[in-house]
């Protein structure tokens, strides 16, 4: 098969989530909603269901989520809950709904107030705590999956075992070591792998079934890793924010020759830098797969009178390569929006020059996205 | 209206004060001074003898003195979007050693820059307004105020030792909230928003101090889970140990106790004051409360507050007896006011409440800061129902409760820009406040903090429609 051919697959998977919705049920799966962030998905392939992750959409507008939200919300929240009232997701079985950020707080509460209301489908409410790693949070932590993990099982009809859970990890681990393959070879082979590419293989993890799309992604590897050393002459950069899967956003980047060489993108790499142990309590190992993520901005970090994130984030982007990062920041989102100024030190710090573009889910006009994205090209290239 | 202050009010003013000058007499004999979020437990501080400052009582009192514009805007050219809460731009702003200041006359030995735009018209002594040749009234100079400028403290600071380093200082303006001491650890509790989290980070990192941390994730049922109150109890124990560390000295259980004891002797009087607004007509405007609020943010844990409370408890029952009432004008009308005031804006927000007879007899601030507890594990509980930590039906049944209970006939809605977790249901509230109680609501679009985001005309609309829309409903009524 062409690599081609293959991005073709994933981009099929990635653009038309509901078509795989419906042959899921046509299939007679159950599947769950998964709004971001950190929810234990693991249980849910555990559970015998599919999970598909719901972050908004590049296509929608806010029409019906405006009965349950004043207009200073990110549109990832809002569409998702858009997409939960105009009927586009009214096949799913239940969706999890975490509370990590000051947005996704009230929004819980609309989303099972909604869904209670039109009688679409149970939510299940998840709490992450902030004190990640002492063993009062672990065992908070593993409280709130155990709720989860119930809720699951009543919407299955049937009681998963730890050792369902067990192998739910199995999969789950050799998917993230697929994705950080994937990232780590798109990085070093920008003229087999466009930016646009790129983001529609990752997204398509959202929405295929796991064991496929890892097998799918493993077989793309393969062929990605077999390449001659690249040749590529243009810039390499570092992306960084919540989302940026907007095609047309990115083929912006492909037409500059900006070449994306890893990420610090919540919707690509920050889920995916940490595996669960596959040995012992299950439960306990996805609890301490949370407390070992780190250097995101919706957790607290305990020794936070240090610039942690910022200096990860600033040697991502030498490690990589890379000449600069550009920052996608999502409008209205604080937790991105307060760590901005310590990101910035520490990259001005390092001397990696920066841009940040303000986008939302709702922008359909790239203009003055591709101005800058080309003036920061040009300065990079210098 | 010649105001005269009763003695529970002036107690009150007198507590607040006190708090600030402590902690800055504190700071001067070089003890620790804290910063903490409203509604950490100050149980523990309190025990080891810390003086706290809280700056969401700060950002509200910098935001009423008209400088929340450019403590915002200061944070902002330090790379904080506008999006961010008000309180925290500002706070963030004050942490980076930003000050409002009185732009300095540099040509003469003393002095500042008067702004020929402030100040009242002067009057003759019939009382009439005085022209200028301009045909404009003339400003009474004794009304004039200086320029607002940006201050650095430590551009100051870094300054030789003279006349200028001297008087830099002191343009900074002179009222407590611009005057607070720069932190040497911070107390953080994210029971109210996950925002805090990250603003006090950033304080810990800007300022090289230590952070502790409460954290309270959020619920979805009624009452707070038995998992949640272990998880918060273990981070009780772990918070002692921080402030062992911290200042050298052993958790004073005793201290500790008669902390608590006057904490429930607060709230209990702020609840009793709270409930004065259940008369009908009450002796008083619903307004006093956000001026009373310094206190419970500030001073929970001591006596002097509780102590102050019960004064005003006199005062309103006197109040009662002889007929009169704080409300500057009969009321007519009682709402419920959903959220914080816009600090910068109360004048604004009164007028059409005056105009209309409109008293605010219900805040949902009387139920947030009631925290009543019998022992510890209550007390977790308790800092677990802050206003933006509980389900949606748990806010319903607190504000229904006190909307019956208060006798409102409509509900004032402030979809507060700075405060997405406030906001983030009241659409849904709304429908059933309406539904369940009847009565009509209005929403307006503000801020507690950045005037920018506070349109004038939209909210005198909104109050017309509601009252309107009261007047309908007690025509019916009648
Ligand atoms: S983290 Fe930001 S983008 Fe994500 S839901 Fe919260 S506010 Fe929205
Ligand atoms: S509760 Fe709202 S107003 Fe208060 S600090 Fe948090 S976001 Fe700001």
């Amino acid at each position: 098969m062409s690599l081609e051919a293959r991005f073709q697959e994933f981009k099929a998977a990635a653009y038309a989530p509901k078509k795989l919705l419906n042959e899921y049920k046509a299939a007679g799966k159950k599947v769950i909603g998964v709004l971001p962030y950190y929810a234990p998905e693991e249980l849910v392939y555990a559970a015998g269901m599919v999970p598909m992750g719901i972050w908004g959409s590049n296509n929608k507008t806010i029409a019906r989520a405006k009965e349950y939200c004043a207009t200073f919300y990110c549109t990832i929240a809002q569409l998702a809950l858009e997409m939960m009232l105009d009927g586009t997701m009214d096949q799913l079985d239940g969706v999890i709904t975490p509370t990590i950020c000051d947005t996704l707080r009230p929004m819980s509460q609309n989303f099972r107030v909604s869904m209670a209301k039109l009688q679409k489908m149970p939510t299940i409410f998840l709490a992450h705590p902030q004190y990640r790693r002492p063993a009062f949070g672990l065992q908070f932590t593993v409280d709130q999956y155990t709720n989860v993990r119930n809720e699951l099982d009543k919407i299955a009809g049937h009681k998963m075992t730890d050792e369902d859970i067990r192998a739910a990890i199995k999969v789950y681990n050799k998917f993230r070591q697929a994705r950080r393959e994937f990232v780590k070879l798109a990085g070093e082979h920008p003229e087999a792998v466009s930016a646009v590419n790129r983001s529609a293989v990752l997204k398509a993890g959202y929405f295929m079934e796991k064991p496929a799309y890892t097998e799918k992604l493993n077989e793309l590897n393969a062929e990605l890793a077999a390449l001659p050393a690249s040749n590529w002459n243009g810039v390499k950069i570092v992306t960084s924010g919540i989302i940026c899967d907007n095609p047309v956003l990115l083929k912006i980047f492909d037409d500059n020759n900006v070449a994306i060489a890893t990420d610090d993108v919540a919707h690509e790499s920050r889920t995916i830098r940490v595996d669960a142990d596959e040995e012992g309590d299950p439960m306990m190992a996805l609890a301490k797969q949370f407390a070992n993520e780190d250097y995101d901005v919706l957790l607290y970090d305990e020794a936070s009178n240090q610039n942690r994130r910022g200096e990860f984030v600033a040697n991502l982007v030498k490690e990589s390569g890379a000449k600069g990062l550009v920052l996608f920041m999502q409008q209205f989102c604080d937790p991105e929006e307060m760590e901005y100024p310590y990101l910035k030190k520490a990259l001005d710090g390092a001397g990696i020059p920066h841009i940040k573009l303000g986008i939302d889910q709702q922008m359909r006009d790239f203009g003055q996205a591709a101005t800058a994205i080309q003036a920061f090209a040009d300065v990079l290239s210098m | 209206m010649a105001k005269e202050v009763s003695p529970g009010v002036k107690a009150l003013r007198k507590v607040v004060e006190d708090v600030y000058a402590d902690a800055r007499k504190a700071k001067a004999e070089g003890k620790l001074v804290g910063w903490s979020s409203s509604k950490f437990p100050c149980e523990l501080a309190e025990a080891f003898d810390l003086n706290v400052m809280y700056p969401e009582n700060q950002a509200a009192g910098i935001a009423a003195n008209r400088d929340g514009e450019i403590m915002c805007q200061a944070a902002e050219d330090l790379g904080f979007d506008n999006d961010i809460c008000g309180y925290a731009r500002i706070s963030l702003a004050y942490a980076a050693g930003k000050r409002a200041a009185r732009k300095i006359d540099w040509d003469k030995e003393d002095g500042y820059v008067i702004n020929p735009r402030t100040g009242k018209p002067l009057k003759d002594a019939d009382g009439n307004i005085v022209m200028g040749p301009d045909g404009k009234p003339v400003k009474d100079p004794k009304t004039q105020t200086p320029y607002i400028v940006l201050e650095d403290i430590y551009e100051i600071e870094a300054l030789p030792e003279g006349r200028e380093k001297e008087r830099r200082r002191e343009s900074i303006q002179p009222y407590r909230q611009m005057r607070m001491p720069q932190p040497d650890f911070v107390l953080c509790c994210n029971n109210i928003c996950n925002c805090m989290t990250k603003w006090y980070e950033n304080i810990a990192r800007m300022c090289n101090i230590p952070l502790i941390m409460i954290d309270v994730p959020y619920n979805n049922t009624m009452d707070p889970n038995p998992e949640n109150v272990k998880y918060i109890r273990a981070q009780f124990d772990n918070a002692i140990k921080q402030l062992e560390e911290l200042t050298g000295k052993k958790f004073d259980e005793a201290k500790f106790e008669h902390a608590c004891k006057q904490a429930n002797r607060t709230a209990q009087n702020w609840l009793k004051v709270c409930n004065y607004l259940q008369y009908k007509p009450a002796p008083l405007s619903g307004f006093d409360l956000f001026n009373h609020m310094a206190d419970v943010v500030t001073a929970r844990g001591k006596k002097e507050a509780a102590d102050a409370f019960d004064l005003l408890a006199v005062d309103l029952e006197k109040n009662i007896k002889e007929g009169t009432s704080t409300l500057p004008f009969p009321e007519q009308y009682r709402v419920m006011f959903e959220g914080i005031p816009c600090w910068p804006k109360l004048p604004n927000l009164f007028k059409p409440l005056k105009a209309n007879g409109i008293n605010v007899t219900a805040v949902v601030y009387a139920p947030a800061f009631g925290f009543v507890y019998n022992n510890m594990d209550e007390m977790v509980s308790a800092y677990c129902k802050a206003p933006n930590s509980v389900s949606i039906e748990k806010g319903v049944e607190w504000r229904e409760g006190i909307c019956r209970e208060n006798k409102v006939d409509g509900v004032l809605v402030h979809y507060n820009r700075s405060c997405k977790p406030w906001s983030g249901y009241m659409a849904e509230m709304q429908r059933r406040f309406t539904a369940d109680l009847g009565i009509p609501c209005a929403g307006f679009d503000g801020d507690q903090a950045d005037p920018r985001n506070f349109n004038e005309a939209q909210y005198e609309t909104r109050v017309q429609g509601l009252v309107e829309a009261m007047q309908i409903r007690k025509e019916m009524a009648e």
